[in-house]
């Protein structure tokens, strides 16, 4: 349960001028800016959802537009052998995902699925996008629960 | 020469048995509950508040309310590993009375008077109430049962010695409320939760080197148990979250950044998201009360 994600993005890009992570960083920033993405556009959504941002259809539908268009991007760029937190540093993604891939790959399916019910419901005011934040942070959870570092 | 000989025999089996009396398992007074009604409603709020299933579910079991147990916890003493507590009478606690279920939550020891290792946060439901034990072992009936059969710990000596474990609590079990002072009924509601049944301590609180909880620490954040990285601490020095963006976290699992819990947290959120608003916004009014720490 880290609570910002920029200093990993810093490290990343500290480690990157050493040769050993060359080959890798590219991905790794990738996968990480992708997360970042989510998480501004999520907070978009979810400050509609709890009153803290005035709700608008139109900010909203971009919102999930880009969770959607996120959760498009092949995880097979991104996620390649050797970038796991054994292997480098500067990133919390667990071994777990390429000893259990399958498993990985289907909680990334859960949340494209989750992505596309948002997108149907952004437009429809703040109590839509209550609901399907809940199932997205659902796939969140499940996914950070065994894939994911600390 | 002789005499003296006999005064450190006499003192060494003085020193054993003193030992050995101090380590006796202190159960509760005999018949607690003996005219006790359980509701099994309220006891359910209080099995999601007391997260019973984020340790003794099954490890990636789909339906976390068979306590099957498996789930396997590394510290400096050893591995322990979560028992089958589920109600099926040979592998689980389905034979157990009321008593024997408030005497293992409340006081850490077996209906045969062994001592529990403190893994097991008796250590926090000491502080529960014993119509929350009435209530908490009236829903237990309705869970399922599962036949898993339990591991044993993987603890070494000395530590395998669990009689030691009561000279452990002689030092460190206590039902005393470790933030005390003025405080509203709604943070009050929150200590109850944090404190008793929730025990965030376990985690969010270093310990020191027998183990025990630095309460001079209390929720200051500690090195994370089960690998790497950190636990974070949870006073208005650490968290600087408000107490809504508090609740909405135990409710989503989304940080302020909507970044979004993992690990073992991602259990906890689980349960608290099943308990009532008022308990998450009850949590949050406590963590805001706690004292800023230099």
């Amino acid at each position: 349960m880290k609570r910002t994600t920029i200093p990993m993005a810093a490290a990343a890009a500290v480690f990157a001028s050493t040769a050993l992570a060359q080959s890798v960083s590219k991905e790794v920033k990738a996968r990480q800016g992708q997360f970042q993405i989510v998480a501004m556009n999520l907070g978009v959504l979810g400050n509609m959802a709890r009153d803290n941002l005035d709700y608008d259809a139109e900010a909203a539908q971009k919102a999930a537009n880009s969770l959607l268009g996120v959760s498009m991007i092949d995880p097979a760029l991104l996620w390649v052998e050797g970038t796991d937190n054994g292997s480098i540093v500067g990133t919390r993604a667990l071994p777990a995902i390429w000893e259990n891939n399958a498993a990985f790959l289907d909680r990334w399916g859960a949340f494209a699925a989750a992505a596309a019910a948002m997108a149907e419901a952004a437009g429809g005011g703040k109590e839509a996008i209550g609901a399907a934040m809940g199932q997205i942070g659902g796939t969140c959870k499940a996914c950070h629960d065994g894939f994911r570092a600390p | 020469m002789r005499s003296l000989l006999h005064i450190l025999v006499l003192a060494a089996l003085v020193a054993a048995g003193s030992l050995y009396w101090l380590s006796r398992p202190q159960v509760l007074a005999a018949g607690s509950f003996a005219d006790s009604i359980g509701d099994p409603e309220r006891g359910q709020q209080v099995y999601l508040a007391a997260g019973c299933r984020s340790c003794h579910s099954a490890p990636n079991g789909n339906d976390k309310d068979v306590l099957a147990g498996g789930q396997r916890f590394p510290s400096e003493f050893g591995t322990f590993v979560a028992p089958n507590i589920s109600p099926d009478p040979e592998h689980g606690i389905g034979t157990w009375t009321l008593y024997d279920f408030a005497n293992a939550v409340q006081r850490g020891v077996s209906p045969s008077g062994q001592h529990y290792y403190p893994a097991f946060p008796y250590t926090a439901y000491i502080r529960t109430e014993p119509q929350d034990m009435a209530d908490l072992w009236a829903f237990w009936q309705t869970l399922p049962l599962s036949d898993a059969p339990n591991a044993a710990h993987e603890v070494p000596f000395p530590f395998s010695i669990r009689r030691s474990v009561g000279l452990w609590k002689r030092l460190y079990l206590t039902d005393r409320w470790i933030l005390t002072g003025d405080l509203t009924p709604e943070a009050m509601d929150g200590r109850r939760l944090v404190e008793a049944l929730a025990h965030c301590g376990e985690c969010h609180t270093p310990r020191g080197t027998l183990g025990n909880l630095d309460t001079a620490r209390w929720l200051g954040g500690a090195p994370n148990p089960t690998g790497s990285g950190t636990v974070p601490g949870l006073t208005p020095t650490e968290l600087t979250w408000s107490a809504s963006d508090i609740a909405y976290y135990l409710e989503s699992g989304f940080t302020p950044d909507y970044d979004s819990a993992g690990g073992h947290m991602v259990a906890v959120v689980e349960t608290f998201a099943e308990l009532s608003s008022d308990a998450r916004d009850a949590v949050a009014s406590y963590l805001k009360a706690l004292p800023q720490r230099d």
